[in-house]
């Protein structure tokens, strides 16, 4: 939910002329120092590891009912031996439903990212590369898709393509696509009025090699550090449209936003089937933040203090 | 300043027109097309070719669009499938309750996230400092029904200091004349109906408004260290001028800019964050009305409170834009 200012405030950043590889190991270097930037990518790396390896780590089928003779109405069984965290409402094991949990996240939150990332890029970098009438409708178009909540435009779209994960991830990605085609033509825009772009010009090398070869890759600080915060909003937006009614209604593949979902009826039941799914959301999102964050910090001295 | 203003309104026309197309649009594309989605499940070739008469969807599609777009006009949305109302009249029921919650968050977030902010960065690298940094970022990443469920349930089903869900005791025979429960108490004096209001709204209130609350803490606290820095404090300083006048007058005046268009890009945050919080609090509002619209499948209410939402969003916008060039006399030449 970034609209065009924040997106353009965002922008500001990297007007300089420091050499590229330089900066970027120095950003590393600044990267190892920072606690917030460790324990983000812990988090990260955690995430990542348990949605690939979810069926080893899982101890039970997420789908067998295997304590299902024990739910009763007002009664679902808490964390015994080999059920830490116990039974959902069907008496499938919550633990393992929380862990394979992370793999729809994952594969939502990366795919609508890259989507949103790759067509904002394109059109991004073809106004900012052509300017004039190109820049000025593909500008208006950002705006319009700017001027709705993201969450409502997600809705919107994920109404027309029925209720899948699929139809999420584009739901999601379309929000993504405003975001970063402003932020890469802004950026561009800064590197065309700079002085080495000047003096790549009265060298008289051609304009596709000054943007392919200096404009675009000096611009890309901004849209790392940017995809990696959309990471973390995406996995929530995708566990924002589940949890209203719009992600797979299938749930033999469990999903934090539709476990939260089906929870919410058992608060004086069992609250904590509500709380496994939201925490597993937060860390999720905390470690791409953390880390997004401490990227734009080490990228820009301007933003330490 | 009158310039400014009117060419930012002028500014509104294309983003309304575009919104209008893009409706249009999106209720073609619906399963179905349009007349089915809006008969629901009373669907019948009959009933279907009586629609497509009565909204001429048998002419062609500008025609069709020119109709909408009087119908638009006219603020007639269509009747909601789930009980025949005119979506209007469910906008109108249901809106004051949404309006009521934001305003609350609203001034939860503004109203502790400012004085935080700038308590931050006067004493910056304090503990108090460092906590209220970790925990704007902490704040942001939290989704916001997660909070709405903590909330809930430590705060009401828990303790049961405060109640879990509606916007107002039933058992409380209120007169409800505008539908915004807090004012309608105050006016017709019925205090306890006002006062039960309000505590219905504390849990989502402060659920929905802590994301904008940490993001205002962030942007205050960056904000003020920028200016504090800047020569004309310290001339102030160097003067012998009061801090409460150079807090007012200097620091504050300057650092509040960005702050006042990060609080009008937060309302649309809010205005999304509203049905989910709504959702979890079974608040009657527009939020839940978006809810049972997506669950039922009705897609006349769904056009017409996007429709609603997104001017009013666009509207939002408009304001900030126009405060910040009362209060930035520089915005106004660009």
């Amino acid at each position: 939910m970034t609209t065009a200012t924040q997106v353009d405030a965002a922008v500001g950043v990297f007007t300089g002329e420091d050499v590229a590889a330089g900066r970027w190991s120095e950003a590393f270097k600044r990267l190892r120092r920072n606690p917030a930037a460790i324990l983000g990518a812990v988090l990260v790396l955690l995430f990542v590891l348990v949605a690939v390896f979810a069926p080893l780590l899982a101890p039970h089928d997420p789908n067998d009912q295997l304590l299902l003779g024990e739910v009763r109405p007002g009664f679902i069984p808490g964390p015994r031996e080999g059920f830490p965290l116990g039974a959902d409402a069907l008496g499938r094991d919550e633990l393992s439903r929380v862990l394979y949990g992370s793999r729809q996240s994952l594969l939502v939150g990366v795919v609508s990212t890259l989507v949103g990332l790759v067509i904002g890029l394109l059109l991004g970098g073809m106004a900012g590369a052509f300017g004039g009438r190109v820049d000025n409708v593909l500008m208006r178009v950002t705006d319009l898709m700017l001027s709705v909540p993201g969450l409502l435009t997600a809705i919107t779209i994920s109404v027309i393509l029925g209720q899948s994960l699929t139809s999420v991830m584009i739901a999601i990605a379309i929000v993504n696509v405003p975001i970063f085609a402003r932020l890469l033509r802004g950026s561009m825009l800064a590197q065309r009025e700079s002085d080495y772009v000047l003096a790549a010009r009265s060298i008289g090398l051609r304009r596709r090699t000054i943007v392919l070869s200096h404009v675009v890759p000096n611009s890309l600080g901004p849209v790392i550090v940017q995809a990696t915060l959309t990471l973390a909003t995406s996995i929530i937006d995708a566990a924002a449209l589940s949890f209203l009614g719009l992600g797979n209604p299938d749930d033999t593949r469990p999903e934090w936003g539709q476990m939260l979902s089906d929870a919410q009826n058992l608060l004086g039941t069992r609250a904590a089937l509500a709380f496994y799914p939201c925490i597993a959301i937060v860390l999720a999102a905390l470690g791409f933040t953390l880390l997004g964050e401490a990227l734009r910090e080490a990228l820009d001295p301007k933003f330490r203090r | 300043m009158l310039r400014f203003v009117v060419r930012r309104l002028l500014q509104l026309i294309p983003i309304l027109f575009g919104l209008s197309i893009l409706l249009f649009a999106w209720l073609r594309l619906l399963p179905g097309g349009p007349a089915s989605a809006l008969l629901g499940e009373r669907s019948t070739p009959e009933r279907v070719a009586a629609i497509n008469h009565a909204y001429g969807l048998d002419q062609p599609v500008w025609v069709q669009y020119w109709r909408y777009l009087q119908r638009l006009v006219r603020l007639d949305f269509g009747q909601s499938i789930q009980n025949g109302r005119p979506v209007t009249e469910v906008i109108t029921d249901q809106f004051p309750g949404t309006i009521e919650l934001t305003m609350a968050a609203l001034i939860f977030a503004v109203g502790v996230g400012v004085p935080l902010g700038y308590f931050a960065a006067r004493r910056q690298g304090s503990a108090w400092d460092t906590v209220s940094v970790m925990g704007s970022l902490l704040g942001v990443t939290i989704p916001v029904f997660f909070l709405a469920f903590l909330l809930k349930y430590v705060f009401a089903v828990q303790l049961g200091w405060l109640p879990p869900s509606g916007r107002q005791d039933v058992r409380i025979d209120a007169t409800h004349i505008t539908n915004f429960y807090v004012l309608d108490g105050l006016l017709t004096r019925e205090l306890d109906a006002s006062w039960d209001a309000m505590q219905h709204l504390i849990l989502p209130a402060i659920a929905l408004g802590t994301i904008p609350l940490a993001i205002i803490v962030r942007i205050t606290r960056a904000s003020v260290l920028d200016v504090v820095n800047e020569d004309y404090v310290r001339t102030a300083e160097a003067k012998g001028l009061s801090t409460a006048v150079i807090r007012r007058r200097h620091v504050l005046r300057n650092a509040m800019l960005p702050v006042v268009t990060t609080i009008g890009l937060q309302l649309g945050l809010l205005l999304s964050g509203a049905i989910l919080t709504e959702t979890v609090f079974a608040f009657p509002g527009i939020g839940q009305a978006t809810t049972g619209a997506i669950f039922n499948k009705d897609y006349a209410l769904l056009q017409g409170i996007i429709l609603m939402i997104a001017v009013l969003y666009v509207v939002i916008n408009l304001v900030v834009d126009i405060l910040y060039g009362v209060l930035d006399p520089r915005v106004r030449v660009r």
